[in-house]
């Protein structure tokens, strides 16, 4: 089978799927509204049927096309990297659908690269879209009717009703779903930046989906501005990349980078510029520190939004650039990653341990992951970062629409109103325990057992604990120890999440009777994503068939070896096989082990058993508590230094304008007006108006004057006759007689 | 006016004396038309004027007055015919004006004809 014509061929239908639905779901929305009502309910029902089977239809062909990529390269029999010193290029296809334009050098196509990272994420972001469409079937079917939002009060004071968005809920994820694919298939980096911007507008409109709450207005424009931010630096980098090897196709910017800088490869300042820009990009999609503000704004959305656009796919985009341009990363802009990733991951974990909405724990709990991944690429963990890129989107996307599920039946995204739910909603509680599990890694490492984020886990702290090997100074050594207290932390707010939702005593009574089970639509892809949170990680049966493996067959080339940093001559990344050998991967894994459960420990003595008192803990600690429970000041520090300034200086030129440029404006209209009414009454009024008036007056006299002739008397007029024809005969007879008988 | 009326007492009666004839009628009838309020007594002077006119037609295109060949032949008589004819349908519209204005107005004073005063 011809792979070359197979594999474009499937995995371009599988992305194209979803804009067709799209375009189904819009048009068939818009129809009814031109004609000026509603579309009704069957036609809503069919449009969610429509866009999640377009979705499992792109799963299916994604998955046809992963087994077509098994048959022909099997898994472990190729290391195309495997050789130190050598940089093959990892099997992969890459062409072009279709050419847009080019302008000299610049050649712009809709391309595909496919490696088996591509048929992987195409197969993890379809499989989770499908889940997520389900699961939206029950979860948004209030908006199938009209809709009473009690967020927002219309001008007379009651809550605001409208008609309901069901079909346009789908629409939206449709269109995400191919945009994402389309950053995941693209060929050249123009192609990435086009879906890049695609995935972020969409994030714009589900975040703002309840368009008429100022709150979510207000966070799709912080998303979709901050995000602005990093795709300049993002711009920069590709500019770079383009001004100095002539093409952003992937296939051909890889050997190049390989040369050195005298055969037509980057320099070395050169490349760290574009390293970095592009890690711009990545940081503000990613939501990465100092970006990631827009991330806990953003759970305005609806939970299945959040839980497929900002935990698994979308905000995933920046890990997956990453992992996809890695060549272009010398040693020090990875130095970069990796400590960016390291402060977020903690930062993240600390803020979200006093959350209270049980959305936005979730928030920060996805920033402080995505933080490992980025952590992980830093270190040299490419297949680390991007195994835990794939594990995270399962368990995270099951967390977010278990507590999708919790909000449906509680109505409330405040943890401190729900507790004791898991006798109102087994199936919800115990699905979202495997996702808790799932986060903070539990397994057991003797036996080399446990849940998919053990492994993804694991395999970054072997990294990091591998590259502190390699990096004696005790700075470098922060990396190592900054990841094991995120892992303490993940499990202590995981599990103060999980204890304060499901566990206990319910705190608010009213709304724990209200609670109820959701239906079988939400319920069923809980239950497929807890599995695949479970077992994701494990190597198939038999077979060398595991995550890991298919991610290894797609390292880049040159990954495979010890680098030497060249400003930092002290810095080195280590060798990612290296961290695979039993003196670091025991210590690693028991200090993980030990660090989860510490925090698991923690989170039960305080809030199951109540052996320590978090509200005493609260109390002693207070000035730490409100740094964390203000998000370290974040929001209010780019309130004071970006915001209000930005404000201020439009104010400034607003006055200018008010001030200086209107008067200047008016004053030029009164001049106008004074000399076009100057001109009006002189020239108008007198000359020509007084000319014309005076002709009519005398043409009146006249006629006035002329109409006296006519008497009306009969005798009068035969005396005027006699007089006219005498008057005639008399000058007849003159005439003759002096001018022409002379 | 002497010498005028001198000649023509002296000379034998010709075409000149026929003309006088005609503008005595005319002017009678001019200024019956321009003097009576009654409108019969202006249809009578429009009679004169028309037969004044006459007279001149006939005096100039009579053979006994202006030799044979002096003449256009039986044009004058023909004309003075014609302008009979024409009188007689003149008058005959003339009265009927007359009639409906006496219906109108009750009264055949022209005086009270102005409506198409200025």
């Amino acid at each position: 089978m011809d792979l070359q014509t197979w594999l474009p061929l499937l995995l371009g239908l599988a992305w194209l799927l979803p804009l067709a639905s799209f375009a189904i779901v819009s048009i068939g929305g818009s129809l009814p509204q031109i004609q000026g009502h509603h579309a009704s309910y069957r036609s809503q029902k069919i449009a969610g049927v429509v866009a999640s089977a377009a979705c499992g239809a792109s799963f299916l062909l994604s998955l046809l096309a992963m087994a077509i990529w098994l048959t022909n390269h099997p898994l472990g029999a190729e290391h195309p990297g495997g050789h130190p010193g050598t940089a093959h290029a990892p099997p992969h296809y890459s062409g072009d659908f279709y050419s847009l334009a080019s302008f000299g050098d610049l050649h712009l196509a809709i391309g595909y690269y496919i490696d088996t990272l591509t048929v992987t994420m195409f197969c993890m972001v379809t499989l989770i879209a499908t889940c997520v469409h389900v699961y939206s079937w029950g979860y948004m079917h209030e908006e199938l009717a009209d809709v009473v939002d009690n967020e927002v009060a219309t001008r007379d004071g009651k809550a605001l009703h409208r008609p309901g968005r069901y079909h346009r809920f789908f629409q939206y994820l449709s269109l995400f779903t191919f945009s994402m694919l389309g950053v995941v298939i693209a060929g050249n980096l123009a192609m990435v930046f086009v879906f890049w911007e695609l995935v972020g507008i969409c994030s714009y409109f589900l975040i703002g989906f309840y368009i008429e709450r100022p709150s979510a207005t207000n966070a799709a424009n912080k998303a979709f501005i901050v995000n602005r931010v990093g795709d300049f630096g993002m711009l920069i980098g590709l500019m770079t990349l383009w001004s100095s090897l002539g093409t952003l196709h992937f296939d051909q910017i890889f050997p190049q980078l390989a040369e050195p800088a005298s055969a037509g490869g980057l320099s070395y300042p050169l490349l760290v510029v574009a390293g970095i820009g592009l890690f711009c990009g990545c940081i503000g999609k990613s939501a990465q520190f100092p970006l990631h503000t827009w991330l806990p704004d953003a759970m305005e959305g609806p939970t299945p939004v959040s839980a497929l656009v900002h935990s698994a796919t979308m905000v995933a985009a920046g890990v997956y650039l990453v992992g996809r341009c890695y060549p272009i990363f010398v040693p020090e802009v990875l130095l970069v990653i990796a400590v960016v990733g390291a402060i977020t991951l903690a930062m993240a974990a600390t803020i979200a341990i006093t959350a209270v909405d049980i959305k936005r724990v979730l928030a920060y709990s996805t920033i402080s992951q995505l933080g490992y991944m980025m952590l992980s690429l830093g270190l040299g963990g490419w297949v680390a970062g991007l195994f835990h890129l794939i594990t995270h989107a399962f368990f995270k996307s099951l967390l977010f629409l278990c507590s999708g599920s919790v909000i449906h039946a509680v109505h409330t995204n405040d943890l401190r109103e729900m507790g004791g739910l898991r006798k109102k909603m087994p199936w919800t509680a115990y699905t979202m325990l495997v996702g808790c599990l799932a986060i903070i890694g539990a397994g057991v490492p003797a036996w080399g057992i446990g849940f998919s984020g053990f492994f993804s886990k694991d395999a970054i702290l072997e990294q990091a604990w591998s590259f502190a090997g390699a990096n004696p100074a005790p700075v470098y050594g922060l990396l190592l120890w900054v990841p094991v207290a995120g892992a303490m932390l993940t499990a202590l707010y995981m599990f103060r999440l999980w204890y304060l939702t499901f566990a206990g005593e319910p705190r608010n009574a009213d709304r724990y009777a209200h609670a109820h089970e959701s239906p079988l639509s939400m319920i069923a892809p809980l239950v497929l994503l807890a599995t695949l949170a479970v077992s994701i990680g494990w190597v198939w049966p038999f077979s060398e068939l595991s995550v890991t493996s298919l991610l290894e067959q797609a390292r880049p080339a040159g990954t495979q070896e010890t680098v030497q940093g060249e400003w930092l001559s002290s810095l080195t990344i280590p060798d990612e096989h290296l961290s695979h050998a039993p003196e670091i991967q025991v210590p690693a894994g028991w200090t993980t082990f030990s660090a989860a459960m510490g925090g698991l420990l923690l989170a039960t003595m305080t809030y199951l058993w109540k052996w320590l008192r978090a509200e005493e803990i609260r109390q002693s600690f207070r000035p730490i508590h409100s740094f964390l429970w203000n998000q370290w000041w974040f929001d209010e520090l780019y309130d004071w230094t970006l915001v209000k300034p930005t404000l201020w200086l439009s104010r400034f030129f607003a006055s200018i304008d008010h001030w200086l440029i209107d008067p200047l404006v008016h004053g030029i209209t009164h001049v106008s007006r004074l000399v076009a009414r100057l001109l009006d009454s002189l020239l108008d009024r007198r000359a020509i108006d007084g000319s014309l008036h005076t002709l009519a007056d005398q043409t009146w006299n006249t006629g006035l004057s002329l109409r006296q002739l006519q008497s009306g008397s009969l005798r009068q007029y035969v005396l005027f006759l006699v007089a006219g024809t005498l008057g005639l005969f008399a000058v007849a007879s003159l005439y003759w007689k002096f001018a022409v008988a002379g | 006016m002497n010498f005028l009326l001198a000649n023509l007492l002296s000379e034998p009666v010709g075409v000149a004396h026929y003309m006088v004839v005609g503008a005595v009628l005319f002017t009678c009838g001019i200024v019956c038309m321009a003097t009576k309020r009654n409108a019969l007594g202006v249809l009578m002077g429009v009679e004169l004027v028309l037969n004044g006119a006459n007279i001149n037609l006939i005096a100039m295109g009579s053979p006994y007055l202006q030799g044979e060949n002096a003449t256009l032949g039986l044009d004058g008589q023909l004309m003075a015919l014609f302008v009979i004819v024409l009188a007689a349908a003149e008058a005959a519209v003339l009265l009927a004006i007359t009639l409906n204005f006496y219906n109108s107005a009750g009264s055949v004073d022209i005086d009270q004809a102005d409506q198409l005063r200025g």
